[in-house]
């Protein structure tokens, strides 16, 4: 999809002649995020659409106890340290952010009366600033009012290097000024077409300035509100116990009327996914689990109970193959795949083709994650029909070994093929997770059938995934020749997403493995493609890049995507719940009720 | 005695201080950091790990950690969580009570299933009820409490609906329902680790009596005309008693230090889980406040079992 | 044996008494006494029976461990898998004859490496008091203070690839798992042994031998070790178990055997959460732990009665 065609698809939506939600699976069949989708709509002038909800209840609490239960519980609650996920849920709870995204990319209003666009004067025309106004009345649980100064405080806060936030990449560019008590306006450095990044979401809860303000940079960690929020959400504190439970009760003075229907919220933590699983779908002693990372044979099993029901949630998240560019045997400088290294088999396009058609994808799909990971030759795959063209996969055994022959790969005696002295022999790592290590053993089998060798290695994903500079077995070093993982795209926009194929941020040595490039694949024509991006100023022409580039790695192999992963969760049957990819689970917990 | 009680608590404090270094070099050589998730989210810049590391100091060299650790250690600071941010006292105040609750019935009931059991296996060594207790103590420790706890679940809670298997440390309920919920709840887990611990307790306290009932100063009491129960208690426990006061006091720091993977199954809020989760977050504070006082506890029940051994066998000489 | 004997003479005396007569070697006497145990000599046969299953069972069953079949998944025992199938329609017979070898070998070695250690340490602590005692009992209770995770994370980072270079992958995987589970397991018994030689040092026969001029090192190999390997006979059926067990939990942190093998505690492990549909998967894994663990313990029992002249059939 070039921009020409973007335009004419953004065209069509003013028009009228294509849904919104049409156009967010167009774009997310080629790599955009909903969120970037409905941006480019409200840049374009197409205003945000308005979620409607259909909450019955009629008056405010009277609902007994909300019940959940998470298999990682919240460790603090503090939105500006939300280390996880489990944190920011722990979090959302008690503080709420200006607006949130639901599960079609739409801007949903919370703190603010309406969401900024060019309509309202809220959004510039250049994409430089953009207006904020608070809801008046709006109050925090102690009863003081929130203004426009709680804005600016949780700008400063985030942006202090001194507190080490962890949202200081939301707000580190931008700069926040006080219009008058309600509005703010926030200002980049340069156009930016994804505007809705500070104080919204997940990572845009706002905290109160009165409690904080005297525990900025070093003695943020002191603070007493770090374990007992005033936020103001439809709930307040009643009792934390780190990794244990959050507890919270019905507040009085919520801004929205009838709202909430729980008269108390109970977030227990701890256990694995499987029993929490059957603690709601079998036996309904909770009422709803968190991120059911479960094989489907087992959701679906447990479900036919009849008690609850599964809740899939298509997002950005993929699980990928990465295959490694460089030659992680080798060191050079202290340091294994070192980028002046090649790949010695991986190198070899046919070898990198091969692998592509021994992903036997389907089968992954259907006896793995069942409806909790849908395969995909594309970064997103949702719905098929909107597959991209451009990108195709297909699982071939014999077409795998008709290209390793072609490419001079011939068997050796023990059936493992040989080009020039090497053995076609490949390390495959991932982290320890039980699809995982069936999905490898899947790709093994494969692999052994087409007479490459395989070797398969899991390390435990605290590892894994640390950024320990001792340690060989990170994701970020890489010291392997494949390794498979997850990573959600449920960030909004797809810049930084894209970094990870940019040549000044391959992994190596000098930037203690910080770098997003953990592939150490390198092209100068993507390089190009992306700087182009970052300094476009026309959001479409932008979005068109960003496209050219999710087409760019995949035709190359450069990355073998698995498995589209869809957000999982288990309810009672009678809880009704708004969930979205796009956010927390919690982001419109006010709306949440159980029918009768 | 006294001399050797004194001599033995003189050299409690080198002791401990050298477990501490060996522990803490442990933990600090461990790979991982307290910041996995971060990586997993592309919109947090990689500087953000850097400097929190930097901010808890993790990049500083070993000696300069353990030094400033100790120090803080000796004024009652017991260190503050990396990934909850607060201090690590107040995160183990939170879970000792459940913990040793939770442990401590389960112990009770070890000891309880272990001795009687135990005894009267020995004393009817080859009997129909010694080989069912054998084979049942077998089953005790050939499956993991992993597989166990799941079984009872499946039973109890899933087929039957009797018991809760999610633990809640406090109950909303006040007067009898309170310790009835607090019951019901911790009936499985008490069972899964009492039971364990039971069955290999059972085969200790069998093979002591075994060893000493057959001795000539039973047979002694025996030909004295004494009754069998009153010899049994008597002469042969009381000489059987050193293994089995060894193995509890081995289970002791148990208590505290909690058990993971029951505490994980049943999801109780003790120190295990706390451990465990700690462990997997490379929360290094947390597992070092937890492990030291581990091993306080430790050193101090090998010493009550020395102690306890005189008293079981005076023969026992303390130079 | 003729010191042990020296515990209790008139227990055994009446029975000793003929053998003497007829000269029988000990070792002889201690496989007649052993031959009687009928339970052990049957433990004998099963154990026997599951070694050659494992080392040759591949051979008469060549079905390929890792043959996935996605027709055929979660298949109770039937003719073409005798012991049915995995979620990947993988055969568990298979499975099992090879990760058997695994289980059996590191359940084993690592009981052997446990209670060897700790009976040396616990012998010598026992026998020695004062500072030699002090000192091993630190190392005792240094050993019981680690937490056995972050240690093993360790060792993983700093022994794996070195081991591997050194022994091949297969053997230096197994060295290290054998020597992990076995250092993790000793203390128990260190401990155990240790107290019955504060108890056993002080009796009588061993005075006696004292007083005959026996050398220490005699005393505690022909007089008390014997008389205090009840509990250490105990540890030993246990620790297989713990072994096979903990074997599987290794293979989580990346320390065991890769992913791909089947040894008995993963498939048990990966077999939990289908417990409530397909129990086939748990039970045979669990079954085959336990027999293990039974014919070990009553080998154990067996060894115990036959090597101890206080017998009690």
């Amino acid at each position: 999809m070039d921009e020409r065609e973007l335009r004419g698809l953004i065209q069509s939506v003013k028009a009228g002649k294509l849904s919104r939600r049409a156009f967010v699976r167009r774009l997310a069949a080629v790599g955009l995020t909903a969120p970037l989708a409905t941006q480019l709509l409200a840049q374009a002038g197409v205003a945000n659409a308005n979620s409607k909800f259909d909450y019955k209840p009629t008056k405010r609490g009277g609902g007994g106890t909300l019940k959940t239960l998470f298999w990682q519980g919240a460790t603090l609650l503090n939105p500006h340290f939300a280390v996880g996920t489990k944190d920011q849920e722990g979090s959302r709870i008690f503080y709420e952010p200006l607006a949130a995204w639901d599960n079609d990319g739409n801007l949903v209003p919370i703190l603010v009366a309406e969401i900024p666009s060019i309509e309202n004067d809220g959004l510039a025309a250049d994409g430089m600033s953009v207006v904020w106004k608070l809801k008046p009345g709006v109050q925090w649980h102690d009863g003081k009012p929130v203004t426009a100064d709680d804005l600016i405080f949780n700008w400063e806060f985030a942006c202090d290097p001194a507190t080490a936030s962890v949202t200081i990449g939301s707000y580190k560019e931008i700069s926040v000024e006080k219009i008058d008590t309600l509005s703010v306006r926030v200002r980049f450095p340069k156009p930016t077409p994804f505007w809705a990044e500070a104080f919204v979401g997940s990572r845009g809860m706002i905290i109160p300035k009165h409690l904080f303000d005297a525990y900025r940079g070093e003695k943020s960690r002191d603070a007493p509100a770090n374990l007992h929020p005033v936020g103001t959400g439809p709930y307040k504190i009643v009792e934390f116990k780190p990794g244990d439970v959050v507890k919270g009760m019905l507040n009085p003075h919520y801004h929205m009327p009838n709202r909430p229907f729980f008269d108390s919220i109970e977030m227990k933590g701890g256990g694995d996914a499987v029993s929490a699983a059957r603690a709601v779908l079998q036996t309904g002693e909770y009422d709803y689990a968190w991120n059911l990372q479960v094989e489907d044979e087992i959701l679906t099993r447990l479900e036919a109970g009849g008690k609850g029901r599964v809740n899939i949630i298509p997002g950005g998240a993929i699980e990928r193959i990465q295959l490694n560019s460089a030659d992680p045997w080798t060191e050079v400088d202290g340091e294994r795949a070192h980028i002046s290294t090649k790949h010695p088999l991986l190198s070899d396009p046919a070898v990198r083709q091969a692998l592509a058609m021994l992903v036997d994808r389907a089968a992954i799909q259907d006896h793995i994650y069942g409806r909790t990971g849908t395969a995909t030759g594309n970064f997103v795959n949702n719905p098929e029909r909107f597959r991209s063209k451009n990108t195709t996969w297909e699982f071939n055994v014999d077409k795998a070994n008709a290209v390793l022959d072609a490419g001079g790969w011939a068997r050796g005696t023990d059936g493992i093929r040989v080009k020039g002295g090497k053995r076609l022999k490949l390390v495959f790592q991932t982290s320890i997770n039980a699809p995982r290590q069936k999905t490898q053993a899947i790709v093994k089998q494969a692999c052994q059938k087409a007479g490459i060798d395989m070797e398969l290695k899991s390390v435990t994903a605290s590892v894994f995934f640390s950024s320990d500079v001792g340690n060989p077995d990170t994701y970020a070093k890489f010291y392997c020749d494949l390794q498979m993982y997850n990573t959600g795209l449920g960030q909004p926009d797809p810049q930084l997403f894209m970094h990870q194929y940019v040549s000044w941020e391959i992994s190596n040595k000098a930037n203690k493995w910080q770098g997003r490039n953990v592939t150490r694949w390198v092209s100068s024509a993507y390089d190009d493609t992306l700087r182009a991006a970052e300094s476009e100023l026309d959001p479409i022409k932008r979005a068109a890049l960003f496209i050219k580039l999710n087409d760019m790695v995949v035709m190359d192999h450069a990355v073998i995507p698995v498995v589209a992963r869809p957000l999982v969760s288990g309810s009672i049957k009678k809880l009704q719940v708004q969930l979205s990819a796009w956010d927390n689970t919690f982001w419109n917990l006010r709306e949440w009720y159980r029918e009768t | 005695m006294s001399q050797y009680l004194l001599r033995r608590l003189l050299i409690v404090v080198p002791s401990l201080l050298g477990i501490s270094v060996v522990l803490f070099t442990v933990l600090a050589l461990a790979p991982g950091d307290p910041f996995e998730e971060l990586a997993a989210n592309p919109s947090v810049p990689p500087e953000v790990a850097a400097a929190l590391r930097a901010k808890f100091g993790l990049d500083d060299p070993i000696p300069v950690r353990y030094a400033r650790w100790l120090l803080a250690m000796l004024q009652g600071n017991w260190g503050f969580s990396f990934v909850s941010r607060v201090d690590v006292d107040v995160l183990v105040l939170q879970r000792v009570w459940t913990t040793l609750f939770v442990i401590g019935s389960s112990q009770i009931l070890a000891l309880m299933i272990a001795l009687p059991v135990g005894v009267y296996a020995a004393t009817r060594p080859y009997s129909i009820f010694d080989q069912i207790s054998s084979t049942l103590a077998f089953i005790g420790f050939s499956l993991p409490t992993f597989f166990t706890g799941l079984l009872l679940i499946l039973l109890f809670s899933i087929t039957l609906d009797w018991l809760p298997f999610v633990y809640r440390a406090d109950i909303a309920a006040t007067g009898w329902r309170w310790y009835w919920e607090h019951v019901r709840q911790s009936l499985m887990p008490v069972a899964v680790l009492g039971l364990a611990q039971g069955a290999s307790w059972t085969r200790y306290v069998r093979s002591a009596v075994l060893d000493v009932i057959r001795l000539d100063y039973v047979t002694t009491a025996r030909s004295k005309g004494l009754a069998e129960r009153v010899v049994v208690v008597k002469h042969v426990v009381r000489n059987a008693l050193i293994p089995v006061v060894t193995l509890v006091a081995l289970q002791m720091p148990a208590i505290f230090g909690g058990a993971i993977v029951t505490e994980q199954i049943f999801r109780i809020p003790g120190i295990g889980s706390l451990l465990i989760s700690s462990i997997l977050a490379n929360d290094t504070p947390v597992i070092m406040a937890v492990t030291f006082v581990f091993a306080c506890l430790v050193i101090t029940f090998n010493l009550i079992a020395d102690i306890l051994y005189g008293w079981l066998d005076p023969r026992i000489a303390y130079r | 044996m003729a010191g042990s004997t020296l515990a209790s003479p008139t227990a055994s005396a009446p029975r000793a008494a003929p053998d003497r007569a007829r000269h029988v070697s000990p070792g002889l006497e201690a496989w007649r006494r052993f031959r009687r145990h009928r339970l052990a000599v049957a433990s004998v046969v099963v154990i026997g029976l599951m070694i050659f299953a494992v080392l040759f069972g591949p051979i008469l069953w060549p079905v390929a461990i890792n043959e996935i079949d996605f027709t055929a998944r979660l298949q109770g025992p039937s003719w073409s898998h005798p012991l049915g199938t995995d979620d990947l329609g993988q055969d568990i017979l298979a499975r099992m004859l090879y990760g058997g070898r695994i289980s059996l070998a590191v359940g084993l070695a690592a009981m052997v490496v446990a209670v060897v250690v700790g009976t040396i340490i616990g012998a010598i602590a026992g026998i020695s008091r004062g500072s030699v005692d002090a000192a091993l009992m630190w190392l005792t209770d240094l050993f019981l203070a680690l937490p056995q995770l972050p240690l093993l994370l360790v060792i993983i980072y700093l022994f794996r690839d070195a081991l591997k270079e050194l022994a091949g992958p297969e053997v230096g995987v197994f060295v290290l798992i054998v020597a992990v589970i076995g250092g993790f397991r000793w203390m128990p018994v260190a401990r155990l042994v240790r107290a019955q030689f504060f108890s056993l040092r002080e009796k009588e026969f061993v005075e006696a031998a004292r007083a005959l001029g026996a050398s220490t090192s005699r005393q505690v190999v022909r007089h008390i070790l014997p008389n205090s390997l009840g509990p250490v006979i105990v540890a030993g059926t246990i620790d297989v178990a713990a072994a096979i067990i903990a074997e599987s939990t290794l293979s989580f942190l990346g320390l065991g055997f890769p992913p791909d093998i089947p040894t008995w505690g993963r498939v048990l492990y990966d077999a939990k959460d289908y417990l409530d549909f397909a129990p086939h998967w748990a039970l045979f894994p669990g079954g085959a732990i336990f027999l293990a663990v039974l014919t070990i313990n009553f080998i154990g029992d067996g060894l115990r009665d036959a090597l101890d002249p206080r017998k009690v059939m």
